[in-house]
């Protein structure tokens, strides 16, 4: 998923190909089908709401907890809390002593983990559903009484710094990425990556770190998710035993904060030791809640769904020039974010010609509609996607959270609704109307040979 | 941020999918699926599962690189990435506009054992599904325009792979502890072995080894026994047996003292790989190994090398130690990222962990943490249509039975300190290793 940070290194490496591309999609937007209707919703006094899903094709079941703080709530200099946060919450508490929290999930055959977004800091466990009490029961105890001594919290920052240089400085791509965010919000906290900026995490004052957690770790600013093959009133009743006595905290304030306009194109770029030279654009547009959204998540598709997509063919398969090419729309945020349109250049290609080509297809969706075959495809796509993702209890959790942080999981239904009536006229007038020049930021990655053996 | 394409990585993935999958457990007294021999010589695995409108499909066909003949490293792959892109009645844009009009999805894998081509459907679209399945393996066209093209693609896959730290210190580590043997080799082959394939040695290779009776198929998800029979019959009745030759394998052959390899890039981390050969997966020590790595560097953050070098050294942010292993041999390998200047600090502590675990036993704790993790997270494995079908294909590769769920439980609960201690001495060398580093060298300023 975009943009996100993990305390463990996913080991998950996807071909970059068009076919990924609609595993993205699938990922992000494409998400559970009917069965989105039988999430069962409660609310316990203090605040914390939970989300139950029963799945009974496996003896299996996943609990998460979503925190509705990301970067997004974090201030210029002090960037990176969050996803420090997240690596702290597995150090210890009273009750379960230093490093003990994996593991017991894995003494008791489960694995764990936790990501960090923009908007929301996440935690799971997957086991057997007859164990499923005892994450309950450790992420209850870690909500409050988590021990953050400054020691400790330096010696992780050291650990992030190492997750920063490997995923960021030594990664030119994903550096390009940083540099092209960074550029495209003015004021906006979407511009800082969610792992912070190096300078910000070597000059981090612990007390900083305990103040963000007594903030925003509670439980009126928290989603309990359970899909799996559970009982819900069993489940439930499990989850108020553990959280019902922790009391409600005092009402988050938020910033609302709204980009300001921008004023023609901008353009960055990133000179690194690299073998490829790449292009990613950037378009600012509405969310998933937007009706425009919809049509953005169509042209997408049209764009980048698979080998018979159009910037497949036309870049990666009939010129050849580029090695990679896709597209992907943006939406499940909180606040307004963006649409992607990228390259990678085949060696021996020029990035310009590249660029050309990309902009093309670009430019062709906006003068005139796509095919009604092409529409067809892209909504089967989004259709048989919601489906295959129910395969995975995983997924079908991270899907009811994304679209819970981003303004309500029944968007889910809303926006299956929505798909189905976009029109290839709706297709044309999005992409005129937010693909240009004003909502746009280009970055270019240019390879430096330096080093080369 | 969206993962990027590099084929060796596609390989590791592939070796870790299967430590993975194998390395499971939990009680479940039925057998996991149906198997039958077809009259043809394929290999049917069939699971019914009726909870989700879904198919999946995985035929392994045993033509991995371990198939190929020397100097032509990289054929197998190029054939297995070619079967979707066009047959004798369907152009490769046909394929996947039909394939993904649907929704589905049709992909094709080379890897180091065998080949796979993995079919994704609604339940609606599963005889176009099979009819796409069976015609890109059974008519591929093979032509000089794809295999241009798929040249092209690979080659520049390989140029981008070299900006990755991670993936150059992998296949440097692989080459060096492998030697000729194909292990050793990257599965897409090289920029100079793809040139030197021909569409001959594309087809001589495909008519070698794509026939039914070296094919595994194995079907999971809503589609009952004679739904699925007639499929059979009429997609792949008529694909004809044929005669499979064995490819003569280079002996592995272990090293004889420390062997170190440099590589100089411009960035902040040492990437470091260290480690020798390993067992193979039908090794009888499979799981005295498979406890003991799981204490000292597979076990995430309950391993030995974690605790040590994460949690309290903070020197790294992803360290690890695994045993992969192949049907004709495996490797050990640990590996960790770290600022350039603490490289000798963490290698030092690599080797300090693995004199460690060969010096004395481990505790009753962290033996009985293991088997408790090992067997007790069998459930995970498969509890999807689509781990399902993948583990089905390798268990029956790999010979381990369709009652794997109940025996390997048995296996890992058998082990005892004295063997973890034996597995250790037996499969660690603190001295004659590999040790792969990618990065800074002026700044690491390597002591080993």
């Amino acid at each position: 998923m975009s943009c996100q940070e993990s305390r463990k290194r996913f080991k998950i490496k996807i071909v970059k190909n068009a076919a990924i591309i609609i595993l993205f999609l699938g990922i992000l937007l494409f998400p559970l089908g009917a069965s989105a209707l039988n999430v069962k919703e409660y609310h316990l006094d203090n605040g914390l709401k939970v989300l139950i899903l029963e799945d009974h094709k496996a003896p299996t079941a996943t609990f998460q907890i979503w925190y509705r703080v990301g970067s997004v709530d974090e201030k210029i200099g002090k960037t990176g809390l969050s996803h420090l946060l997240e690596h702290m919450m597995f150090k210890g508490t009273a009750a379960y002593g230093p490093k003990t929290f994996s593991q017991t999930i894995q003494r008791a055959g489960g694995m764990d983990n936790a990501f960090t977004s923009r908007d929301y800091t996440g935690y799971f466990e997957l086991l057997a559903s007859d164990r499923i009490g005892i994450p309950i029961g450790m992420e209850a105890d870690r909500m409050r009484n988590l021990i953050l001594t400054p020691q400790a919290v330096l010696s992780e920052r050291d650990v992030v710094m190492e997750e920063r240089r490997l995923r960021y400085d030594d990664d030119p791509e994903n550096l390009l990425h940083q540099e092209a965010l960074a550029a495209a919000f003015k004021d906006h906290p979407y511009r800082w990556p969610v792992i912070g900026w190096m300078s910000d995490l070597k000059t981090l004052d612990p007390a900083d770190l305990v103040a963000h957690y007594n903030t925003y770790y509670e439980p009126n600013n928290a989603v309990i998710i359970v899909v799996g093959d559970v009982q819900s009133d069993q489940v439930l009743a499990e989850i108020k035993k553990a959280f019902g006595s922790i009391p409600g905290g005092p009402e988050i304030k938020r910033t609302h904060p709204a980009e300001d306009a921008q004023y023609g194109e901008k353009r960055v770029y990133v000179k690194k030791e690299a073998e490829l030279p790449s292009v990613l654009i950037v378009y600012k547009v509405p969310g998933i809640g937007d009706d425009d959204g919809l049509a953005l998540d169509v042209l997408a598709g049209i764009l980048s769904g698979g080998k018979s997509s159009r910037l497949y063919h036309s870049l990666v398969y009939e010129k050849q020039i580029a090695l990679s090419a896709w597209a992907s729309y943006e939406g499940l945020y909180r606040d307004p974010f963006l649409f992607y349109a990228a390259a990678t250049a085949a060696h021996g290609k020029k990035i310009e010609d590249v660029e050309r080509s990309l902009l093309d297809e670009v430019e062709k969706m906006k003068k005139d509609p796509p095919s009604e075959r092409e529409v067809r495809k892209a909504k089967n796509q989004i259709e048989a996607s919601f489906v295959m993702d129910q395969d995975s209890i995983y997924m079908q959790a991270r899907t009811i959270g994304s679209f819970e942080m981003a303004g309500g999981w029944r968007l889910i239904d809303r926006y299956l609704e929505g798909i189905r009536k976009v029109t290839a006229e709706d297709v044309r007038r999005v992409a005129a109307k937010y693909l240009v020049a004003d909502r746009k930021t280009t970055g270019i990655l240019i390879p430096e040979g330096k080093g080369k053996k | 941020m969206r993962a990027r394409g590099r084929n060796l990585k596609r390989r590791l993935i592939l070796f870790a999918g299967i430590l993975l999958l194998l390395s499971p457990l939990r009680a479940s007294a039925a057998a996991i699926a149906e198997r039958e021999v077809l009259p043809n010589g394929m290999v049917l695995l069939h699971a019914e599962r009726t909870g989700l409108p879904i198919v999946k499909v995985v035929l392994a066909i045993k033509a991995g690189s371990v198939a190929e003949p020397p100097s032509k490293e990289g054929l197998a792959n190029l054939t297995a990435d070619l079967l979707n892109e066009g047959t004798t009645t369907r152009s490769s844009r046909d394929i996947s506009d039909a394939i993904e009009f649907v929704g589905g999805s049709l992909d094709t894998s080379g890897g180091a054992d065998y080949a796979t081509v993995t079919l994704s459907v609604l339940k609606k679209d599963v005889r176009l599904g099979f009819d796409l399945l069976s015609d890109v393996v059974l008519h591929p066209a093979f032509s000089e325009g794809e295999i241009a093209r798929k040249k092209a693609v690979i080659k520049s896959s390989l140029i981008q792979q070299k900006e990755d730290p991670g993936t150059v210190a992998s296949k440097a580590f692989l080459k060096a502890v492998f030697g000729d043997h194909p292990y050793g080799v990257p599965p897409e082959g090289t920029e100079e072995s793809l040139d030197a394939i021909t569409r001959q040695d594309i087809v001589g290779f495909y008519k070698a080894h794509y026939a039914p009776n070296n094919a595994i198929i194995a079907v999971v998800g809503d589609i009952g026994r004679e739904e699925l029979r007639a499929l059979l019959d009429r997609f792949f009745g008529g694909w004809q047996p044929g005669e499979i030759a064995d490819r003569p394998l280079p002996v592995l052959r272990k090293g004889d003292g420390p062997k170190v390899v440099r590589v100089q890039k411009d960035i902040t981390q040492a990437n470091v790989a260290l480690g020798h050969l390993g067992i193979s997966r039908e090794d009888p020590d499979y799981y005295a190994v498979s406890v003991m790595n799981y204490i000292l560097g597979g076990g995430g953050f309950a391993s030995r090398l974690m605790d040590n070098i994460r949690d309290n050294k903070g020197l790294s942010y992803d360290v690890h130690s695994l045993f992969s292993a192949n049907k004709f041999g495996g490797y050990f390998e640990a590996g960790l990222q770290t600022k350039n200047e603490s490289a000798n600090a963490a290698i030092g502590e690599i080797l300090k962990e693995m004199e460690r675990i060969r010096a004395e036993p481990v505790t009753d704790k962290e033996l009985s943490d293991a088997k408790s993790y090992l067997t007790g997270s069998f459930p995970l494995r498969i509890d999807s249509d689509r781990k399902i079908a993948s583990f089905l294909a390798a268990a029956e590769y790999y010979h381990l039975g369709l009652d794997y769920v109940d025996t390997y439980k048995e296996h890992i609960s058998a082990v005892t300190k004295e063997d973890v201690l034996k597995a250790a001495k037996k499969y660690l060398d603190p001295k004659d290793y590999v040790l792969v580093i990618v990065g800074n060298l002026e700044k690491a300023s390597l002591k080993y």
